[in-house]
């Protein structure tokens, strides 16, 4: 029986380049169709050169990019059709109307000129970009421009949407719009794979994920199942006044970064009540508090980490040089203590 | 896709091509038709006058067909060979890389913008000519056969030049260096018949010559090569240059990492 029909499917995917610079290790790879989906990674992980090679820009060295079923090799139009890529760099030719851009794109999917201003219209009215189809794209903001990237990959309507880090340099009240709109595009039905650095956006928006690290899959799950994973997670208390050491605090872990700022990581089974019982017992008053990290970065951070140690395997690896969420996720040895406990 | 998606991915480029040379008009129509007036005046009036008959015919329309055809031949490789680099600088190109558009309709279209811009700036040059010469036309279809083929060999040229250029220095290269002397050496100005029989012999390796003769035949009826042989020699090169051309778009020379 056949199985389900992916929107992506990656099979030993390689890319050396002629430099001799392996950014790929053979990754393979499966989006489910209608997913939300992440691809992590640090700066030249091969991110951009798995998009690149999918968006047939980049030549692969060997193995199979399939997209709905379709080889990209044997039917490299088919796939094309129904692929849209939002790509990091800005690619537009910036003396051209951006009405043009889009409607041209749409030309060269075969789209006749009519629809195709009818398509621009609707993008270009639901990214707030009507007003200026008249504009060259060079005038356009820095935000403008990563939207008219956005409306350009959707005119032909492709079922897959490849998103390179498409909110890169974009204001948060932006970021958050563009967040909502690619939701909905998501929503109608559209695979979407999204890379990005601001963790805090994978995080929200995508169901699955892979982190790929020295052109290496190192993590492929759902963002559920990758989020439970993290047993502790690690806050910033601001106090109300200044403390120049801590009064004892056995079983807690606590540091004093700065005089009024406080340190604190809790296993999520311990909770943040024994924290708070204690500043009560010692008459500390706090402020404020917020999350150190990113619940996604914390783990990103500790699995590239991992994943580095185990590239060197002759390297002693010292507790101290662990995230504090994997030490206490492993539950290795003593508990380390960041500030004497008193 | 289909045949009718297939046309309108070719109508796209080719409007897209043409837009982009009108929209510019002073730098890609007019200099050349100010270049060739120059040549006219000069060469035309002032000298050509002195020089006498060539070929049975006044000097100066001896040399119309000539620098009709350096006109179409620069501009169609200028049309193209600057197109393409700055799609591949400013990475427009990957708009059509990742569009489902054959790799022939992509060069199709940029070669039928190469061939729109040589034949309007050769006709516009041929319109010039009348104010200083009187120009024939002894067979119609040819001259235009002429302008077609000329201007589409050219085209593939630039289109080539573009793929492997790395800078702008590399697009200047080939017209400055090679186009520029062949056109002036394929008898533009002169017949091969002046020349010392091991020159005339030289000249029968530059491409242009037999260009310039087909299309000289064409305006006057006057050809220093045999029409039949100019035209199949045109017509070898195209085919040479869209296979080398269609080679390396499908490996992404270029264009691809």
């Amino acid at each position: 029986m056949a199985g389900p029909l992916h929107a992506l499917s990656l099979k030993n995917l390689k890319k050396t380049y002629a430099g001799g610079v392996e950014a790929l290790k053979g990754i393979s790879l499966d989006v489910a169709e209608g997913d939300f989906f992440a691809l992590l990674g640090p700066n030249g992980a091969g991110k951009s050169t798995a998009i690149g090679i999918i968006s047939s820009l980049v030549n692969k060295t060997s193995g199979d990019v399939t997209v709905f079923g379709r080889s990209l090799e044997r039917e490299p139009e088919a796939v094309k059709r129904c692929l849209g890529l939002v790509p990091q760099e800005f690619n537009f030719n910036p003396f051209e109307p951006i009405g043009e851009i889009l409607v041209n794109q749409a030309g060269y999917h075969g789209i006749p000129r009519r629809e195709a201003w009818q398509r621009a219209e609707q993008y270009l009215n639901q990214l707030e970009l009507w007003d200026k189809r008249r504009q060259p794209a060079r005038r356009l903001s820095g935000g403008m421009k990563r939207r008219l990237m956005i409306a350009r990959a959707l005119v032909h309507r492709p079922r897959l949407l490849i998103l390179d880090e498409p909110t890169a340099g974009v204001d948060i009240e932006i970021r958050r719009s563009m967040w909502e709109f690619i939701r909905g595009i998501n929503r109608e039905g559209v695979t979407i794979i999204l890379t990005t650095h601001y963790l805090e956006e994978a995080e929200s928006l995508c169901r699955n994920l892979a982190i790929i690290n020295q052109g290496e899959i190192i993590e492929n799950s759902s963002m559920r199942e990758l989020l439970t994973r993290l047993h502790s997670e690690s806050f910033v208390l601001n106090l109300k006044r200044p403390l120049d050491q801590l009064p004892p605090h056995e079983g807690l872990w606590l540091k004093l970064s700065e005089p009024g700022l406080l340190e604190v990581c809790v296993n999520q089974e311990q909770g943040l009540n024994p924290v708070f019982d204690y500043l009560n017992r010692n008459h500390i008053e706090v402020a404020s508090l917020r999350n150190k990290q990113n619940r996604l970065e914390q783990l990103f951070i500790g699995l590239l980490q991992r994943d580095r140690e185990e590239m060197a395997p002759g390297r002693a690896i010292s507790p101290s040089s662990r995230p504090m969420g994997q030490l206490l996720q492993e539950g290795e040895g003593e508990q380390p203590r960041l500030q004497g406990d008193g | 896709m289909s045949v009718s998606t297939t046309w309108i991915a070719y109508r796209t480029i080719v409007t897209k091509e043409i837009l982009r040379f009108a929209r510019i008009w002073m730098q890609t129509v007019l200099p050349p038709v100010i270049t060739t007036t120059l040549y006219f005046i000069i060469f035309g009036r002032l000298i050509g006058s002195r020089i006498g008959p060539m070929g049975g015919v006044d000097y100066i329309n001896y040399i119309v067909p000539g620098l009709v055809l350096m006109a179409v031949i620069t501009n169609s490789y200028a049309n193209v060979v600057s197109s393409f680099y700055q799609a591949k600088f400013q990475h427009h190109i990957e708009e059509l890389l990742v569009s489902p558009a054959p790799n022939w309709v992509i060069l199709a279209g940029f070669i039928s913008g190469g061939v729109a811009r040589g034949v309007t700036v050769g006709s516009v040059v041929l319109a010039v000519s009348c104010v200083f010469a009187e120009p024939h036309l002894h067979s119609i279809p040819l001259t235009l056969l002429v302008f077609v083929l000329t201007s589409a060999l050219f085209a593939l040229g630039g289109f080539i030049n573009a793929v492997y250029a790395n800078s702008f220095d590399d697009i200047t290269i080939i017209p400055n260096f090679v186009l520029t002397p062949l056109t002036y050496l394929g008898g533009v100005f002169y017949s091969i018949d002046l020349l010392s029989p091991f020159w005339q012999q030289l000249s029968l390796f530059n491409p242009i010559l037999y260009m310039v003769n087909a299309f000289r035949y064409g305006l006057l009826g006057l050809s220093d090569i045999p029409v039949g042989i100019a035209l199949a020699m045109t017509l070898i090169f195209i085919t040479a240059l869209t296979l080398v051309s269609l080679r390396l778009l499908s490996k992404g020379v270029g264009v691809k990492t």
